[in-house]
């Protein structure tokens, strides 16, 4: 199936960059999803898994730090950006994280429009935690290719260490996979060291066979992440486009070697949601998977559903939103 | 590190367990002992045997093995429920159903635990699917009980039904058994299997607070002996089983004969089948419902994994991966993918498999899953390395073992598939619709999944073909299984053969002397032999000789037959030409017909010819217009109930209306597809001799209708002995079929016997829907649909 040689692969280790590899059209033929099959998978897991009591705790915790803290509204301003910043430093009420005897959690990211870099950067500065930025005409990528390139350049350049590209949604439905594989490794090139997170506007590509597809070729260009959304879409992350976005993942690294990170976004905001998605990516990919490194969230209001669920754990009441400070 | 630092760090999933107390309070309210629950009371417990929790051996309670004497109480009880219970308007008997449609969800946690704790299997199952398919069984049989009586013409309740139900769904095939027994208009002694009669006893007591009337359901519980005195017992109507296909043979056997009704749902060894160009990770978890479903106790596990070369390799590397991810622990943790075993005698039979694979040369493979120390646990077995010769290939486990084969063409998975002697349920998986249908349609299974499995719904029918058994669970083929003709058809006492203590003359001799042979692949063939038997006129007059056939005879028409079994694959429309066919040639040679019914009956045969050819004309109507039916299934699936010929039919003509009887017998099963071996009146066979000229001459394929003539009650037994030989319909006396379905336990082939000496020419008791619905067995097929 693919051109790497699996016995090189099998020596790589997990913490390998994706640097991609040649665009291997006799892979895509192939990929064959069904969408009943994948929705009695995701309603089964929903029965088959469930973590309780201070598992649940831990859980929660590791949600958190999953979380690309995120801000992408028309009316951003750098006051609700500074906000979000200071939230994501202290992301839980300092009582909260005493009570559960951890080391003070932080998110793995925050998130914002590429004007907004610079903002979070200073607010952020010495959090250690990175900004991430989207780009390249968000959220439809339909901007021109230079445009959007120079966008990518200029949101490294004001700081931004992970950029959130979007794919343009026309190579996947006119099956133009050169041109999207060509397009994916252009971004890449100007992300350089930044990490890059490509958006494939999964609500969009009309069936999951093309978000298989597309899962794979920006896998082959060189994406660090696949994400679902842009959180814009009419529907964004959902679980059974997850579960196929995960098991190209699997497909991917078990034929390359090389391990590749998913995010979900977009209309993830409870806490029992997000442990569904911890827990069909412990299933699909195993739990090497599960930490800041290879899964994120993008999300904003899930954190303080978090706080809630944590602050129940605790005290055995239940919590409101109000008692824990917003983002 | 604190607990919660350690447990972020390691990000297991941690125990979560169910709260089982309200089960053992409910236990305990009993103090933990039971009785039997016959005319709406229980009776004194006996203490006879322990009811044990298979995870840690626990006792249970102890619970009452039922006796002759009780069997026998049950079966008064129900007997005497029985005429107020039919009084009631079906109104009022579906608001008994809907009452405990409710009563199930308002209990299905308790359901659901008690059931857990008492079988071993995962409360997810229970919580998730036995319980809901319980309930969703009594909601959709409350709605057939005011419809019943309209929606089955002709057809009334068959009396007090005698149900023997198996360990591995314990409620849900309650369910299957009373909710439509009840909503038919019958009324019920059911015997929970000895290892898991708890939520049996539940339901019970549930029942009479939703107001059932006494007697109208009664519970005996015991082993093995219990089933053999309700199997045996004269006064039931009707016996409905299921389980293992051997007890099934022997319910068979016992019940040979009684007039009573049977249906039978057995084992399998179920295909699944994965094409190169299916969604394999889908297949995968396919897999996992297939066979690790209820730790594999499930009769229609897909326990053949039958996978195209090309991809065998990916393909189980990926179940292997996915083995690996697989839980196996207490039954009530509610994050486990499967539970213990229902007992340890369960365990010792599947680890006895477990070594005869591994003797016979295959690879035995097993994640390495925790499995906990106590308990009947076994982990997820795949073998691989197996062929078809195998004995893991041919017997059913019944254990979370599956074996996994491969195939080049679709044309070999379809008979790797169909090479057992099960046919219950099979899965395929494919992306091309075309190929997906094509197989369905060729798999001789009850169930068909297509890119799914183990799906199942009150609306549609569940059981099989083959040694699979007979009936159909659920939906409206379902309900016939509780139904009888409304006229007494029952078959006759004695045989109304009259011809052979007459004196006899012998033949004129004004015509040249004629030859009548068999019929058998087209061909008129002396018989094997070489002997002849006389055929005596009205008169006393030597009318001629037909050929005496024997089993060499009867060997070479079936294989006649089956090897004539394309006639099932053309379409309606041409089988019904022939069939039309037939009845312009049976009437151009009326008058000729006529004259031979008349030498051997005395009375003008004119309008019997004349009957025959309108029967031949009805059923070739019937052809393309006896359909199957799309069911009401759950959202997102289309499933079909398609009637299927059955194959090789043997026919035993009764003596009178030789002509006629013959035709009303023979037209709806070759009008349905089937291929018939048709043993002719023995009074007058010449009817049956001269119609294979019709047959010869109506473009009649060859082997699709083989004629040996003879003496019934030594060819009827060989017909009803040959594993080849799916169905056989005797219309003769009761005797003789008790001697064919006595014999019928060899491949558990279907069995008609009904009345010979009815009025052939009423077209309501000599043709219609009754023959069509016994010349088919319904196969679903589930289609899911979504992109």
């Amino acid at each position: 199936m693919s051109t790497v040689d699996t016995n090189e692969a099998q020596d790589l280790v997990l913490s390998v960059r994706n640097p991609g590899i040649t665009l291997d059209l006799g892979w895509l033929t192939c990929q064959r999803i069904n969408r009943s099959a994948a929705e009695r998978r995701i309603k089964d897991l929903a029965g088959r898994r469930t973590v309780k009591k201070q598992w649940q705790a831990a859980w929660l915790l590791r949600a958190l730090t999953c979380i690309d803290l995120t801000t992408l509204d028309g009316a951003d301003t750098n006051t609700n950006v500074t906000r979000l910043c200071a939230k994501a430093k202290s992301p839980l009420r300092t009582d909260l994280v005493e009570e559960l005897g951890v080391i003070s959690p932080q998110v793995a990211s925050v998130c914002v429009y590429p004007s907004l870099v610079e903002v979070a950067c200073s607010s952020l500065n010495g959090s250690g935690i990175p900004v991430a930025s989207v780009a390249a005409g968000f959220p439809d990528g339909l901007t021109k290719l230079d445009h959007r390139l120079t966008e990518v350049v200029d949101a490294r350049a004001s700081g931004a260490s992970e950029i959130d590209i979007v794919i343009a949604r026309h190579w996947v439905l006119s099956g133009d996979w050169h041109g999207l594989y060509q397009e994916v490794q252009a971004f890449r090139q100007a992300a350089g060291d930044s990490k890059l997170k490509v958006i494939l506007g999964t609500g969009n590509l009309g069936n999951l066979t093309n978000v298989s597809k597309a899962s794979l070729v920006a896998m082959m260009a060189g994406a660090d992440f696949i994400k679902t959304s842009t959180g814009k879409e009419a529907v964004n992350a959902t679980l059974p486009v997850s579960l196929v976005m995960l098991r190209a993942i699997r497909n991917y690294y078990e034929q390359t070697g090389f391990p590749v990170g998913f995010k979900a976004a977009g209309g993830i905001r409870r806490a029992k949601d997000a442990l569904m998605y911890l827990m069909l990516v412990y299933e699909e990919l195993g739990k090497d998977w599960l930490s800041e490194k290879y899964f994120r969230i993008g999300a904003s209001g899930l954190l303080t559903d978090l706080s809630r669920q944590l602050e129940h754990y605790i005290t055995g009441r239940y919590s409101s939103d109000r008692r824990h400070p917003m983002g | 590190m604190t607990d919660i630092e350690e447990l972020f760090d390691e990000l297991e999933y941690g125990p979560a367990l169910e709260d089982a107390s309200p089960a053992y309070d409910w236990l305990r309210q009993h103090k933990n002992v039971f009785g039997h629950w016959i005319a709406g009371k229980w009776t004194t417990p006996g203490r006879d045997f322990k009811s044990k929790n298979p995870a840690d051996g626990s006792i249970l309670a102890e619970l009452s093995q039922g006796t002759k004497d009780d069997v026998d109480s049950a079966i008064c009880s129900a007997r005497l429920a029985l005429s107020s219970w039919q009084s009631l308007s079906g109104y009022q008997r579906g608001q008994y159903l809907y009452a405990i449609a409710r009563q199930i969800q308002k209990n299905s946690r308790l359901f659901a635990v008690l059931e857990t704790i008492d079988n071993g299997k995962p409360i997810r199952e229970t919580r998730d699917i036995d319980v809901p398919l319980a309930a969703r069984h009594f909601y959709h049989h409350a709605g057939w009980a005011p419809l019943v009586d309209k929606e089955l013409p002709g057809s009334q309740p068959v009396g007090v039904v005698g149900q023997i139900i198996p360990w591995n769904f314990p409620l849900l095939m309650l369910a299957w058994k009373v909710a439509p027994a009840l909503a038919a208009g019958n009324t019920v002694v059911l015997k929970p299997a000895e290892y898991t009669s708890l939520t049996a006893l539940l339901f019970a007591e549930l029942s009479y607070q939703c107001g059932l009337p006494k007697g109208v359901l009664n519970i005996v519980t015991g082993d093995g002996e219990t089933g053999r005195f309700l199997v045996e017992h004269r006064a039931t109507d009707k016996l409905a089983f299921t389980g293992s296909t051997e007890v099934g043979r022997e319910i068979r056997k016992a019940t040979a004969g009684s007039g009573k009704a049977l249906t039978l749902e057995l084992g399998g060894k179920s295909p699944f089948i994965v094409f190169s160009d299916a969604d394999m990770d889908s297949a995968v978890e396919g897999v996992v419902d297939g066979i690790w479903f209820n730790q594999g106790e499930v009769c229609c596990a897909g326990s053949r994994l039958l996978v195209q070369e090309s991809i065998a390799e990916v393909f189980e590397s990926k179940v292997k991966r996915r083995m690996a991810t697989l839980r196996v622990g207490s039954p009530l943790d509610k994050a486990i993918d499967m539970g213990a075993l229902v007992d340890p005698i369960q365990l010792r039979r599947i680890q006895r498999y477990v070594e005869i694979g591994k003797t016979e040369g295959g690879i035995c493979w097993q994640s390495e899953v925790d499995l906990p120390e106590e308990g009947c646990f076994f982990p997820p077995t795949l073998f691989t390395g197996v062929h078809s010769s195998h004995t893991l290939a041919r017997e059913e486990v019944f254990g979370p073992v599956l074996v996994l084969m491969t195939f080049r063409t679709h044309e070999e998975a379809t008979l790797l598939a169909n090479n057992t002697r099960y046919g219950l349920a099979a899965s395929i998986w494919s992306e091309n619709i075309n190929l997906a249908l094509d197989v369905a349609s060729r798999l001789e299974t009850g169930v068909v999944w297509i890119n799914s499995t183990n799906q199942f719904d009150a609306a549609s029918g569940f059981g099989g073909y083959r040694e699979s058994g007979f009936g159909r669970e659920g939906g409206l083929e379902g309900l016939w299984a509780y139904r009888r003709a409304k006229e007494d058809l029952l078959p006759d006492e004695k045989s109304s053969s009259r011809l052979f203590e007459k004196k006899q003359y012998p033949k004129s001799s004004k015509t040249l002397d004629r030859t009548r042979k068999m019929y058998i692949g087209g061909k008129q063939v002396r018989p094997d032999g070489g002997y002849s038997r006389s055929v005596i006129g009205y008169s006393g007059e030597l009318l001629g000789e037909v050929g005496e056939g024997n089993r060499k005879d009867i060997r070479n028409a079936v294989e006649a037959a089956k090897s004539a079994s394309r006639w099932s694959k053309i379409g309606a429309h041409e089988r019904a030409q022939v069939l039309y066919f037939l009845a312009e040639n049976l009437e151009a040679r009326s008058e000729e017909f006529a004259k031979c019914l008349a030498t051997s009956t005395g009375i003008s045969g004119q309008q019997e010819v004349q009957s025959s050819v309108r029967r031949l004309f009805s059923y070739a109507s019937w052809c393309d217009k006896f359909e199957g039916i799309v069911h009401q299934a759950p959202a997102g699936q289309i499933v079909l109930a398609l009637p299927e010929p059955i194959g090789v039919f043997g026919i035993i003509c009764p003596e009178e209306s030789a002509l006629l009887a013959m035709v009303s017998l023979l037209s709806p099963a070759i009008a349905m597809g089937n291929t018939v071996v048709l043993v002719p009146s023995e009074g007058c066979p010449l009817a049956a001799t001269d119609f294979y000229q019709v047959l010869a001459t109506s473009d009649v394929p060859a082997g699709v209708v083989n004629i040996v003539t003879g003496s019934k009650s030594s060819l009827a037994p060989v017909l009803a002995e040959h594993d080849d030989v799916d169905a056989i319909w005797c219309a003769e006396h009761v005797e003789l079929g008790q001697i064919i379905e006595k014999l019928s336990v060899g491949n558990l082939k279907q069995t008609w016997i009904t009345k010979g000496s009815r009025n052939w020419a009423d077209s309501n008791i000599g043709e219609g829907r009754e023959f069509l619905r016994r010349a088919t067995q319904v196969k679903n097929l589930w289609v899911p649909y979504g992109e």
